[in-house]
């Protein structure tokens, strides 16, 4: 039953062919049998007791959509009662006092929730690496990263240690670690999720998301995820798209962009594996066209000043006052200050923030800030004018498959570059995703597909459509108890 | 020389919106709470929470601004202010830097001897206040109070168009009445409802340039505002007569001391890297939206100042007084409606409630009677049922709770007036009669012993009766 996806589990529990009870069980048998992997920062202690309420439930009828369905969330949604560290030694000692949306909704449409996944420290990361609580290692390859910054939940879905897992994407970080680990990401459109009681990395960048084996399972969760919420100011007031109503649609009428741009910088194994999607998807109807990006060169550059400016003031409450690490006997204020941060922020949050501080001083704000702005538009308007051709755009997630754990940890740069085809969705605030598509030696790959502002239908749509006739999706790497 | 130098003064004024919850939390605003309780996780910037603004501050920021005749800015946005205090849990402050709602506008304030000068108001903005650290009673230690964090203030700028402490106190005032006026704020200063920062240079007179400048922050009545001003301005004459120079700081005023003290040098100080606050989106404020704003505001000070002397007839200093506070205006109007007289009213209220309020120390909303009541006492006057006199007794006893009503106060303690002559007669004649050599003396000539006759009759009549028509009897009888 494990190696059934999310909506494959739903039936069999409505079948009574295995209770919530059972599922939740060897989930947990299978994550303390995993241990190595490093997904999980906690487990839930009351996992069986709400699995058996879902199950009590469901004996009297209930039809919560997602009833009695084991999930993990992302260590960076705060959940009322449990720890919720975003991977920082800054809040290990963090428990939290009231529910983010995300966690409430999908409680509400009736999941259990397995435990915490791991992450990159306040999500700033594309390898897990950034962790306070280690690397996750990714299941198909243990030497390798899961990438980041919610490796721990792509890493959960791959290994079946859940068949679903929240995450949010600032930068790529729900598609560039879906794609490393083999398993289908979705990144809303940016106000599509409520960000209340998700702890901020980039307030105008991140969105949470889904990852799962299936774009079926993404469309199931997202529909409990998405929606207006009156605590979340960016929020949209859009209604909620019919998401797995429109899975089944052919995809004849879609056509799609390839980027010259993108197209042009691919190695040849990562051009062969997007030469195979696009017969794929040209035998199911779609057609093709090529578009141009012009500015998407310059979407790493503005990415990393703007986020790190947006981190730089968000992350200036964990200042040891209130929650959190504090150092030991401060002598005064700055003391307490300087050493509650400088003793329990990782190297890469350190980093960020003093990046982000520099761009938003007097004196540089012009040429950093505000420059990196005039690029965002840019961007978004090179997108807008493309979606005039085309209606979603495809291209490879990543530049390659996952590389070595410690790999990339001295070149910043050639870290940076793993978010290059993803960042500019952020920055633009369009829906896009990640799912299989092949692999590299037997290192999995994901492809892309960027959408109109709240067009996530069309994009599971098609990455349903696929999936229904590949089986890249399918494949779960061995070795694992 | 004190008048070798020019004072330039220019004030920020923050003042707090009566709302009933905060900014950005739903947190109540109410003052005098147990510390922290009216602190939310929104409050207590705990992770992950987000900012969501309170629509109601909206009408009130721009009836300041309509009443200062500013322009209203028609996309209003918030910015991140950012630098590290206890009692700013966030590590930055929500306020808006590059849009702010009010944009220019002026007030006129009059000074002391009559004049009328504009003060320039260069912008007034929306932002959250700090929550407030307590470092007494902790022996060493600090403690924070997050109640006030996020309390919604309005932060009103001045040009730095004030020449004189008196100016610059007129020019508070008058903010303070206005935002009272328009119920923007409660403006009670004892509860840090309306805090002054003073920005005050000298230069020598004709000087182009100013002079460098000191910020007293925190100033929080109208006596420490000129005495904090005072204060500065002759420690700055001596720093330069002396041959010194100003530095740029922030300065406290301690009320304790009556003195000025530097509380952090603007040279080392923080660079606050504002950019704008990606939680929240920009708001569009539509011409729609400021008109019904517009009609839902009350008379401004200086329009009624206006009308109740043109309209009203009353004298200027009247106007000025009765204008100042809207509820002391409100209750002059209420009295004006139900006497239909406004020279009596305006007698009444400036001269017995005002006095008796000040001797009671009573606001206008405290007066035991209200202004129909006092209304009709002047109807009684006017209808010659009572004279001006018995008026004021009646006024007292209403006053000090010794009567329901006007009516039957002078129905039962018999306090009609006399006017009729056959009963006025007699007494006058036994006035006459009583008093033989003061009525020779009047007869010969000695006419300014009218008074004397008067006061005696109305005497005799406990004030009941009418003194001109004593006036022509004992004039008719003597004559």
């Amino acid at each position: 039953m494990l190696d059934r996806t999310l909506n494959e589990q739903l039936r069999g529990l409505d079948k009574g062919e295995y209770s919530s009870v059972d599922l939740t069980r060897a989930y947990l048998d299978k994550i303390s049998a995993n241990n190595q992997l490093n997904c999980f920062i906690s487990i839930a202690d009351d996992a069986l007791q709400q699995a058996n309420e879902a199950d009590k439930l469901r004996a009297s009828g209930s039809a919560k959509p997602l009833l009695g369905i084991p999930i993990a969330h992302k260590d960076i949604f705060c959940q009322s009662g449990v720890k919720t560290t975003a991977g920082s030694k800054m809040l290990d000692n963090f428990v939290a006092p009231y529910d983010s949306t995300v966690v409430a909704r999908l409680r509400q449409a009736g999941v259990i929730s397995l435990g915490k996944t791991n992450m990159d420290e306040f999500a700033m990361g594309s390898s897990n690496e950034s962790s306070y609580y280690g690397s996750v290692k990714n299941p198909w390859e243990e030497s390798c990263v899961p990438g980041g910054s919610s490796g721990g939940s792509a890493a959960a879905v791959a290994a079946r240690l859940c068949s679903a897992a929240t995450g949010t994407d600032t930068g790529g970080s729900i598609r560039q670690p879906a794609a490393f680990c083999g398993v289908t990401g979705i990144k809303p459109t940016y106000g599509r999720v409520s960000r209340w009681g998700m702890i901020a990395y980039a307030s105008s960048l991140d969105q949470a998301g889904p990852i799962a084996t299936t774009a079926q399972d993404c469309a199931l969760l997202l529909a409990q995820m998405a929606g207006h919420d009156p605590k979340d100011s960016t929020s949209s007031k859009n209604e909620t798209d019919d998401y797995l109503g429109k899975l089944d649609k052919d995809i004849k009428d879609v056509t799609i962009g390839l980027c010259t741009e993108h197209i042009q910088s691919l190695d040849s194994s990562m051009s062969q594996i997007l030469d195979q999607v696009v017969k794929k998807l040209e035998l199911l109807g779609a057609s093709f066209k090529e578009i141009s990006l012009p500015t998407s060169h310059l979407a790493i550059p503005a990415y990393y000043i703007i986020a790190p400016a947006e981190c730089s003031a968000n992350l200036s409450r964990f200042d040891g006052v209130r929650y959190g690490y504090r150092c030991e006997a401060p002598v005064n204020l700055e003391d307490l200050y300087k050493r509650s941060r400088s003793e329990s922020f990782g190297a890469e949050v350190k980093n960020r923030i003093m990046v982000g501080t520099f761009a938003l001083s007097a004196g540089y704000y012009d040429a950093y800030y505000k420059k990196a702005q005039q690029i965002r538009r840019l961007i978004k308007n090179d997108f807008l004018s493309a979606f005039e051709k085309v209606d979603v755009i495809l291209g490879p997630t990543t530049p390659g498959p996952a590389f070595a754990i410690g790999e990339k940890s001295d070149d910043q740069v050639a870290m940076y570059l793993q978010d290059i085809f993803t960042i500019s969705a952020n920055l633009a605030g369009l829906p896009a995703m990640s799912f299989p598509a092949g692999f590299i030696g037997k290192l999995p790959v994901g492809m892309q597909l960027t959408g109109r502002y709240f067009d996530e239908a069309r994009l599971l749509n098609i990455a349903h459509q696929f999936q229904q006739d590949t089986r890249w999706h399918k494949q779960q790497p061995g070795d694992l108890l | 020389m004190r008048s070798d130098w020019e004072v330039v003064i220019g004030l920020e004024i923050h003042t707090q919106l009566s709302t009933a919850s905060k900014i950005f939390s739903g947190s109540s605003t109410r003052f005098g709470a147990e510390p922290n309780t009216q602190a939310s996780a929104v409050d207590l910037a705990l992770p992950g929470v987000l900012p969501v603004v309170n629509e109601g501050v909206y009408p009130k920021a721009i009836a300041f601004g309509l009443a200062v005749g500013a322009t209203i800015g028609k996309k209003s946005s918030f910015d991140r202010k950012n630098y590290f205090y206890p009692d700013l849990p966030k590590g930055y402050q929500i306020t808006q830097m590059d849009h702010p709602i009010v944009q220019g506008g002026e007030v006129e304030i009059s000074l002391p001897d009559g004049a009328i000068k504009v003060i320039r108001i260069t912008r007034a903005h929306l932002e959250e206040d700090a929550g407030k650290s307590l470092h007494e009673d902790f022996q060493g230690m600090t403690a924070i109070d997050l109640n006030r964090a996020g309390t919604p203030l309005l932060e009103i700028v001045s040009e730095p168009d004030m020449r004189s402490s008196a100016e610059a106190v007129a020019y508070a005032r008058t903010i303070h009445q206005l935002v009272t006026y328009l119920s923007v704020s409660d403006g009670n200063m004892a509860e840090g409802s309306l805090r002054c920062d003073a920005n005050v240079s000298i230069r020598r007179h004709g000087a182009r340039t100013l002079g460098t400048r000191t910020e007293t922050k925190n100033v929080n009545s109208f006596r420490f505002l000129e005495r904090a001003i005072e204060f500065e301005i002759e420690r700055q004459i001596n720093v330069l007569e002396s041959g010194g120079r100003i530095k740029q700081e922030t300065r406290l005023y301690d009320p304790d001391k009556d003195e000025t003290r530097p509380m952090r040098s603007k040279e080392t100080a923080t660079d606050y890297r504002y950019f704008p606050e990606p939680d929240l989106l920009p708001v569009v404020i539509d011409e729609a939206f400021i008109e019904s704003v517009r009609a839902t505001m009350p008379e401004l000070p200086a329009q009624k100042r206006s009308r109740y002397e043109n309209d009203l007839g009353l004298t200027p200093e009247d106007s000025r007084i009765l204008s100042s506070e809207l509820g002391l205006a409100t209750y002059f109007e209420c009295c004006v409606e139900a006497c239909e007289d406004a020279g009596l009213a305006a007698n009444w209220v400036r001269g017995d409630l005002l006095g008796n309020l000040n001797r009671d120390g009573l606001t206008i909303d405290q007066a035991p009677l209200d202004a129909e009541t006092l209304g009709q006492i002047i109807n009684r006057i006017k209808d010659q049922t009572i004279s001006g006199k018995i008026a004021k007794t009646i006024f007292t006893a209403l006053w000090e709770g010794r009567a329901d009503s006007v009516d039957q106060y002078i129905a039962s303690e018999g306090l009609v007036q006399v006017t009729d002559a056959s009963a006025l007669e007699p007494i006058v004649d036994k006035i006459i009669a009583e008093n033989p050599a003061q009525a020779e003396q009047y007869r010969s000539g000695k006419t300014k012993l009218l008074g004397f006759f008067v006061g005696q009759v109305m005497k005799e009549t406990a004030g009941k009766a009418n003194p001109k028509q004593v006036n022509d009897l004992v004039k008719s009888r003597l004559g």
